[in-house]
C-alpha cells in the first residue's frame, strides 16, 4: 500500500503554506496528523501531488480559556484535549467525545482541525462543534474569515472552506449546563453507527435551553434545532424525550451501508439520543 | 518520481541519515531500509497496531506516517526497549504469563504498553484494555496480555520503590 508519488513541503509559516496552495491549486493539500489523509492516499482514493505538512507552522497548538469563550488551535490533537485538565473542567464534553474517537495511537496524531476540515460524515468533532455553536477561523490569501460550524458542512467532503484556505482555530462559547456525547459503534476504534452531542441547561427543574447534534446519520453532521426546541420548557420527562427523538428523526437522513439498514440506523439514533439527553440532564 | 528528501532520524539512540522519496512510509524505512524488523506489518491500514513505535513520546502506527514527517524525531522500537540479554520487565512478564502465542502482535503490544505504563504506572484492568485498544491480537484473547501488563506494572512499581 504505497501512495502515488508527491512533492513534500514542510513550511515554517502560514504565508508559505498559502503561497504553495495558491501555486498548485487543486493539486495541493495540507496535512495535519495525516490519520485521515494518509489512509486515503494509500488506498489511492486521495491524489495529492503536493503535500504540505503543517507540523512546523506555529501558533496552532494552543488552548486558550477565556471568560466567555474557548479558543483551540487547529493542530491541537485529540490526546491534547483529553490531557488538558482546565479544558475538561470548563467543557467536559470535548474530553468525553475525544475519548470515544479511534484508539490511543490515532488520538496522539489526529488533530481537531483535521477532524473538522476533513468533511467525512463519520468524524465525531463536526457534530460536536455544531452542538456547541463553534466558529471556525480560516485564513487564505484574502485574509481571515469566521464560519459558524452550523453553516460549514455542505455535503460529504464538501465544506465552506475554499481550497486555498487553512483552518487555524476553533472558538467555542463556554458551554453551560449538562453535557453528554453518546456514541454507538461496532467496536472500539470504529466510526459511529450513530452519535449524539447534547448540551442542556436546567433552571429549577425546567429545561431552558438544549442543543442537539447527530453524527454519521446524513452526509453531513445534523444540528437538530427542532429536537432541542422540543425539550425547552419541559421537565425533560418521557413525553419530551419522545418529542425530541421524533423531531431528530425528521432531520436525519441515514443511508444503508455496512453499519446497517436505514431502519436500524433510525432505531439506534433514537436510542442514542435518548441516552444522551438523559445523561446530560442528570448532570445539568 | 518526486524529489527525494534528506531525512535524519534517531532510532533507538542511533542517528540514521538517508535520502527517501516522500511517499516512503516509516514502517518500510524501519524494516527495509534500516533492517529493524521488530515493528511488524499486520493490516497496513492503521487498524492493528503491529507497527507501533514510539515517536517523540507518542505511540504511533508507523504504517500511517511518512518517514519525512518524522524528520528530526526520536524513535524507539521494540529493539530499543530490550533484547535477549536484557529483557524489559514487560518482555519478561509476557514470557512468564503467556502474553503471546504466535508473537506477531507482540512488538507493537509491548512498545505501546511501555508508553501506557509511563502514563499510568499502575493501571486497572479497564485502563489497560482502553489504553491498549489500538493493538489487535488474533491469538491470545487478550486475557494474558492484560495479566502480563499488570504483572509488569507491579514489578516495575516495586523496583521503583526499592530504588527510592
Ligand atoms: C483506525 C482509525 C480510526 C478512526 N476512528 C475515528 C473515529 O471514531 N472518529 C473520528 O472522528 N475520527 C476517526 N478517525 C480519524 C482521525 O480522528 C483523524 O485523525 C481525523 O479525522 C483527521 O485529523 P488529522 O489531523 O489526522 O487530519 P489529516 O489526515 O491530516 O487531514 C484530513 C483532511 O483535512 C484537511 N486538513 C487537515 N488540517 C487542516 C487544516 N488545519 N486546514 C484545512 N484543512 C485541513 C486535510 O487536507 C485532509 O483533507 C480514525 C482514524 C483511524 C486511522
Ligand atoms: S500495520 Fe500499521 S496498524 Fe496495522
Ligand atoms: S500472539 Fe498472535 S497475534 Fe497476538
Amino acid at each position: 500500500m504505497i501512495p502515488a508519488a508527491f512533492e513534500y513541503y514542510r513550511p515554517k509559516d502560514m504565508d508559505k503554506v498559502l503561497s504553495i496552495l495558491e501555486e498548485h491549486g487543486d493539486d495541493a493539500r495540507v496535512m495535519a496528523g495525516g490519520h485521515s489523509l494518509i489512509p486515503m492516499m494509500k488506498l489511492r482514493m486521495a491524489d495529492v501531488p503536493h503535500l504540505i505538512d503543517l507540523q512546523d507552522v506555529g501558533g496552532m497548538s494552543e488552548i486558550e480559556i477565556g471568560a466567555d469563550t474557548i479558543k483551540i488551535g487547529a493542530l491541537v490533537t485529540q490526546s491534547d484535549i483529553i490531557d488538558h485538565a482546565a479544558l475538561a473542567d470548563v467543557a467536559p464534553i470535548l474530553r468525553e467525545a475525544s475519548l470515544q474517537i479511534a484508539d490511543p495511537q490515532v488520538r496522539y496524531m489526529g488533530t481537531l482541525g483535521g477532524n473538522i476540515a476533513n468533511g467525512d460524515p463519520g468524524n465525531d468533532m463536526p457534530g460536536l462543534m455544531q452542538c456547541l455553536d463553534a466558529t471556525f477561523t480560516v485564513v487564505g490569501q484574502d485574509g481571515e474569515r469566521a464560519i459558524p460550524a452550523r453553516d460549514f458542512y455542505e455535503a460529504a467532503y464538501v465544506t465552506a472552506r475554499e481550497d486555498g484556505e487553512v483552518l487555524t482555530a476553533v472558538t467555542i462559547p463556554r458551554p453551560k449546563g449538562g453535557h453528554a456525547y453518546e456514541k454507538q459503534k461496532r467496536k472500539i476504534g470504529d466510526y459511529a453507527t450513530a452519535a449524539a452531542s447534547v448540551q442542556i441547561v436546567n433552571d429549577g427543574g425546567k429545561c431552558v435551553s438544549a442543543a442537539i447534534a447527530m453524527t454519521n446519520l446524513s452526509d453531513t453532521p445534523v444540528f437538530s434545532k427542532t429536537a432541542g426546541d422540543a425539550l425547552v420548557g419541559t421537565s425533560v420527562d418521557d413525553a419530551a424525550l419522545k418529542a425530541a427523538v421524533a423531531a431528530m428523526l425528521g432531520d436525519i437522513d441515514p443511508t444503508e451501508d455496512n453499519r446497517g439498514p436505514v431502519a436500524f440506523k433510525n432505531h439506534v439514533a433514537g436510542v442514542i439520543l435518548r441516552r444522551a439527553i438523559a445523561r446530560a440532564w442528570s448532570r445539568a | 518520481m518526486s524529489k527525494k528528501k534528506h531525512v535524519t532520524l534517531n532510532v533507538n539512540g542511533k542517528t540514521e541519515e538517508f535520502l527517501a522519496e516522500p511517499r516512503e512510509l516509516l514502517i518500510y524505512t524501519l524494516r527495509e531500509r534500516l533492517n529493524i524488523t521488530g515493528p511488524h506489518i499486520g493490516c497496513e491500514t492503521s487498524h492493528c497496531g503491529a507497527c507501533t513505535v514510539t515517536i517523540d513520546g507518542k505511540s504511533v502506527k508507523s504504517c500511517t506516517m511518512f518517514a519525512v514527517q518524522a524528520e528530526g524525531a526520536e524513535i524507539t522500537t521494540i529493539e530499543g526497549i530490550g533484547g535477549p540479554d536484557n529483557l524489559h520487565p514487560l518482555q519478561e512478564a509476557f514470557k512468564e504469563h503467556h502474553g503471546l502465542q504466535c508473537g506477531y502482535c507482540t512488538p507493537g503490544m509491548i512498545t505501546r504498553a511501555t508508553k501506557l505504563l509511563e502514563e499510568i504506572p499502575n493501571p486497572t484492568e479497564a485502563e489497560i484494555r482502553f489504553g491498549m485498544a489500538g493493538n489487535l491480537c488474533r491469538c491470545t484473547g487478550y486475557q494474558n496480555i492484560v495479566k502480563s501488563i499488570q504483572a509488569a506494572a507491579a514489578q516495575m512499581s516495586a523496583a521503583k520503590e526499592a530504588a527510592e
